[in-house]
């Protein structure tokens, strides 16, 4: 079997990148190899949004997931981690078809205006996840998975072990 | 080794883990200051904001130099790193998100094809 085959046979996944654009800015980029209007679709439709916004690696599960994508209609999508419960909500600012959404994030005052946008190119999506807060406290105390993660320094934990396995040798 | 290691990261979490804290150190990321400096910054009791400023330091986050009579606080050598896990931590996020998106969008482009080989047919 030669390599041009194997790859498509096991096609490698696309890097996220995730990049700090200012005090009050964090932009995560992925290109998905499908067209605009379906990794929309998975985006706006619940029953599959609900298929990958929480991978298992939170420790978290979804309860429920509500989702009105128009202009001016609300999302509430609720969680159990462990023996708590929270949600997250907020109001689809605008609605363009596989192009573009905004949202906000009104579970706290600290909550940022979310904007993603799908952009096609030769049949693969190019997607741009930007998230503006309303100051760099805000974005600092909201990284990870927004407050929730505040509860899940184990798996910090761990991953700074692995991150500091070089500062222990020294 | 690792027992040492695990100490201080146990000691990274403790320290992170409280709001005040977290403000110093946003604080001493744009400027150095003095204990009295803070205090008057997160209206505490000089002896409040000494405890919590011993906490960052022992967890290496930040260091103190007395000079005469005051004492100087700046970020430790242990700030890039956690600047580091702050980032490294979004990512692992979006990119487990993302590559559960990818099987959704899989089984979206694989669905169409289906359907519209049946619609020809």
């Amino acid at each position: 079997m030669d390599a041009r085959r194997e790859s498509e046979l096991a096609p490698m996944k696309n890097r996220t990148t995730v990049e700090r654009k200012s005090e009050r800015e964090i932009v995560v980029t992925r290109t998905f190899n499908a067209p605009a209007r379906l990794v929309f679709e998975a985006w706006t439709k619940p029953e599959m949004f609900r298929q990958w916004w929480v991978p298992k690696s939170t420790g978290m599960s979804l309860l429920s997931c509500e989702m009105d994508v128009r202009v001016g209609g609300g999302y509430r999508l609720a969680f159990a981690y462990g023996d708590s419960q929270m949600a997250f909500f907020g109001t689809y600012k605008e609605v363009t078809p596989h192009s573009r959404l905004v949202w906000t994030n009104e579970e706290s005052e600290g909550g940022a205006v979310s904007t993603v946008t799908f952009e096609e190119r030769g049949g693969k999506t190019l997607l741009v996840y930007h998230e503006l807060y309303p100051s760099k406290e805000a974005l600092d105390a909201n990284a990870g998975m927004e407050n929730a993660m505040e509860e899940t320094f184990q798996q910090l934990d761990e991953l700074l072990v692995t991150l500091g396995a070089g500062v222990g040798r020294s | 080794m690792v027992q040492y290691t695990q100490a201080r990261f146990d000691a990274s979490f403790a320290a992170l883990s409280d709001a005040t804290r977290r403000g110093v150190l946003e604080q001493l990321g744009r400027a150095d200051a003095s204990i009295t400096d803070l205090a008057e910054k997160f209206r505490m009791t000089l002896t409040g904001i000494k405890k919590h400023v011993g906490v960052l330091e022992q967890a290496g986050l930040v260091t103190t130099e007395k000079i005469g009579r005051v004492r100087t606080c700046k970020l430790g050598p242990r700030r890039l790193e956690e600047e580091a896990a702050w980032i490294e931590r979004y990512r692992q996020l979006w990119g487990a998100r993302f590559d559960e998106l990818d099987k959704v969008v899989e089984e979206l482009k694989q669905k169409e094809k289906v359907d519209g080989r049946k619609k020809r047919e």
